[in-house]
């Protein structure tokens, strides 16, 4: 079997890892130009344990939060070697290195203006360390900062808004994708990397072990979380929404049931009516309806 | 050519001479001076380099990090609070073993906040891999920097360089000095290659996950590199002589009228021009006195100190610097120099002054030599002001 | 002197996460394919290569049995049989 991929087999992440299929599309999306800057994560921990790498394009992973900003020491030194326009810079982590202890330097990077894409792969807790909340966890997740106890539903935040924070910055594109939509999540990698400038893609990446489903589900629950407009499909360039995936909106309660970090929502309708919100709001805000044409 | 400037503007000239591809920093009292001269030299088209303005230290040192990996020399200055705050990277620096050079502009750590000069922040951190010189003057600061990128690229070393100079006393005091020129820089500092590096016609990861069966000599071979510094920093200082004419000797240590000094004081940086001067007055009255100054700190040169002071009766350390809880840092590496050796100082006291910027004066130092006597003494503080300790807070 | 810093793509090899399998592992029916190149495109591992329809083999060296090719495939042209079974 010849070994060119860029995202070769032999890494150790959990059977049926969204993150692994995620990362492989992105990078073969890219392509072989390509320097990629990792923060610590589930991905570099299972691609990169010495001695062996998955990666087959050039790769550092430094510290937790400061991918943003080595990307960024990485593209200067591509501009003063004269070599920027024939390699991409991807700058990559999980949501817990990118909207928590990696906010900062994702925003300098953000506001100086490099031609870096900033790929994060939300999971929506800290996976690595075991599940642990994070900014981008939803609401009423159960993890183990968050646990189900007592009186707790879990998390009691909801999620960071974190595409919107990217496009405040007035960045060239900001897109969403998921797992459940790979050829999406390809075709805006490439539109990406197409553009000069910052751009940041937030891709939401399903968890057999954290969110606790069978492996073989991993696309279809992704696909559900955006069937319910809880994971809306958006692209934002300039700051300005332009595009976004249109749904025919399916009870949030479908993509619930498919998880056991939110077992503990099924028999309590007022919650599920409270997370039916955040959907509607979305659906709302967002445009997600699919119109069909006027019948009769 | 010999110029009156202030010291940042000589750091500065000195960094321009060493042509570093990116240059990143954060603004932090007494550093900025050396970040803006370097910012006018790029804006002015003097200085072909890539200035990124990032929004932290952690950043900053994240950048030079990511540029190093690439290939390219990079430069980054800071001081106190900012140097804690990218000591994360400081670490994770020497560890993937990128040879950068940064210049520290000592300054006093919070709390309670100080921007004046002592040496807390550069010796906290001795124990990340660095190797750490210290300057007497603006020269050896401007200096420095050349002989920094010389042994830090060098293909058996690999390790990042920081060069410490007094904030204010060195950063913002005027000196003449001599500034090289670019032709017989560029002989004594050949252009950066890199042993390995960020390259799509070459990939390889860098910075990986290493478990308990391979981490070890990571560490090892750290140590070890270190100790090769020490052979190798007098032949780059010899070729630093031929080069610029100035000597600096092993660049270990100086001596300075130790030969048959019955006292001698060790200390680190500016204040050792003070301690000459003492030395020198002392001297005219018979005194038998001497200052033995300390120029690489990382790595500390042991066995150079050993021979230097066998012979010294009484030996005083000034730390401008203290371990809270334990001896000063610089007298714990000269107490363990002399540890289980049959020659010796009868008497090796510790003294700590100068922190948060007080000025250590004539008269200090001459109340450290009267201190000097046969009864150790072990870190204490010189101009301590008693009636400050009296305050009082809550019932 | 220099410790464990760095890999290059060719010198390191994989482990072996086929051997990660206990139950159940992909069967390629290769008989009513399209060639939509949905089972290579959601693999996590990468392990799964072809290019015309029908053609489509998976490396069983690193396949860890997660059984995502199985439902992608539009046509069910995969089927999850037992390890040791076939």
């Amino acid at each position: 079997m010849e070994n060119n991929s860029l995202f070769k087999p032999g890494h150790t992440a959990c059977a049926g890892c969204g993150q692994a299929i995620a990362a492989k599309l992105v990078i073969e999306a890219a392509g072989s130009n390509t320097i990629v800057c990792n923060n610590t994560g589930c991905l570099e921990v299972f691609t990169t344990g010495y001695p062996e790498t998955a990666w087959g394009v050039p790769f550092i992973h430094s510290l937790f939060e400061n991918c943003a900003a080595v990307a960024s020491g990485v593209e200067a030194a591509l501009i003063y070697l004269g070599k920027k326009d024939s390699t991409n810079v991807i700058a990559q982590g999980g949501d817990g290195g990118t909207a928590d202890i990696g906010l900062q330097a994702l925003s300098g990077m953000l506001e100086r203006g490099h031609d870096i894409l900033y790929v994060c792969y939300d999971n929506e807790a800290y996976m690595n360390t075991g599940i642990q909340r994070s900014g981008l966890t939803p609401y009423e997740s159960n993890t183990s900062t968050t646990p189900i106890a007592g009186k707790s539903l879990g998390n009691i935040r909801p999620k960071k808004p974190m595409p919107e924070i990217a496009a405040a910055h007035g960045i060239p594109y900001v897109a969403t994708c998921s797992v459940g939509f790979m050829p999406d999540l390809q075709r805006k990698v490439k539109k990406a990397i197409s553009i000069k400038g910052p751009k940041y893609i937030q891709i939401h990446a399903s968890c057999p072990l954290g969110w606790r489903h069978e492996t073989n589900l991993s696309l279809d629950v992704a696909k559900l979380a955006v069937e319910t407009g809880l994971y809306p499909l958006i692209e934002f360039e300039n700051g300005i929404l332009v595009a976004q995936k249109k749904i025919t909106p399916r009870p949030v309660e479908e993509y619930l049931k498919t998880q056991g970090r939110f077992k503990h929502l099924l028999n309590n309708p007022e919650a599920i009516k409270q997370i039916q919100a955040i959907a509607d709001n979305n659906i709302k805000k967002y445009s997600l309806k699919l119109e069909t044409p006027a019948s009769s | 050519m010999k110029e009156f400037l202030e010291g940042s503007r000589a750091v500065a000239e000195a960094v321009k001479l060493c042509k570093p591809a990116v240059i990143s920093a954060y603004p932090i009292t007494p550093q900025t001076h050396i970040v803006e001269e370097l910012a006018a030299m790029v804006a002015g088209g003097e200085l072909n380099s890539q200035f990124v303005n990032v929004e932290s230290e952690h950043s900053a040192a994240s950048v030079v990090l990511g540029a190093e990996a690439t290939g390219v020399r990079a430069f980054t200055a800071t001081s106190s609070q900012g140097l804690f705050y990218m000591a994360e990277v400081i670490f994770n620096i020497a560890g993937l073993r990128m040879p950068i050079v940064m210049t520290c502009a000592n300054r006093a750590i919070s709390a309670p906040i100080n921007i004046w000069n002592d040496q807390q922040d550069s010796i906290s951190l001795r124990d990340a891999g660095w190797i750490q010189l210290y300057a007497q003057d603006v020269q050896e600061s401007a200096d420095f920097h050349l002989i920094g990128y010389r042994i830090a690229e060098d293909k058996n070393i690999m390790l990042p360089v920081m060069v410490c100079m007094d904030g204010f006393i060195l950063t913002h005091g005027m000196e003449s000095v001599d500034i090289p020129e670019q032709a017989k820089v560029d002989k004594f500092l050949p252009p950066y290659k890199a042993l390995y590096k960020l390259d799509t016609s070459d990939p390889m990861s860098i910075g990986l996950l290493v478990g308990p069966d391979h981490y070890l000599e990571t560490r090892f071979a750290l140590q070890e590199t270190l100790k090769d510094v020490l052979d190798l920093l007098p032949k780059i200082s010899q070729e630093f002589r031929n080069a610029f004419g100035r000597d600096y000797k092993d660049c270990l240590v100086e001596e300075y009228c130790i030969k048959d000094a019955e006292k001698v004081i060790v200390a680190m940086g500016s204040v050792c021009g003070t301690i000459k001067e003492v030395v020198d007055a002392l001297r005219k009255k018979g005194k038998k006195v001497g200052l033995l100054r300390i120029i690489s700190y990382r790595p500390f040169p042991y066995a150079r100190i050993y021979d230097a002071l066998k012979n010294v009766k009484r030996v005083a350390i000034l730390d401008k610097a203290v371990s809270l809880g334990g001896y000063a840092p610089i007298a714990v590496d000269i107490k363990a120099a002399f540890s289980g050796k049959k020659k010796g100082p009868e008497v090796i006291s510790s003294f700590v002054a100068g922190l948060g910027g007080r000025d250590i004066t004539v008269e200090s130092i001459k109340e450290v030599f009267s201190k000097l006597t046969q009864k150790e003494v072990n870190g204490e503080f010189i101009d301590l002001k008693p009636e400050l300790l009296k305050e009082s807070y809550g019932e | 002197m220099y410790g464990p810093l760095i890999i290059k793509p060719v010198k390191s090899k994989g482990a072996n996460t086929g051997a990660w399998r206990v139950q159940v592992k992909p069967k390629f029916l290769q008989k009513n394919c399209i060639g939509c190149k949905m089972c290579a495109v959601i693999c996590p591992e990468g392990c799964i290569k072809g290019k015309e329809k029908n053609a489509f083999v998976c490396d069983y060296e690193y396949c860890k049995g997660c059984a995502l090719c199985c439902l992608v495939c539009p046509k069910k042209d995969i089927v999850m049989v037992e390890e040791g079974k076939e």
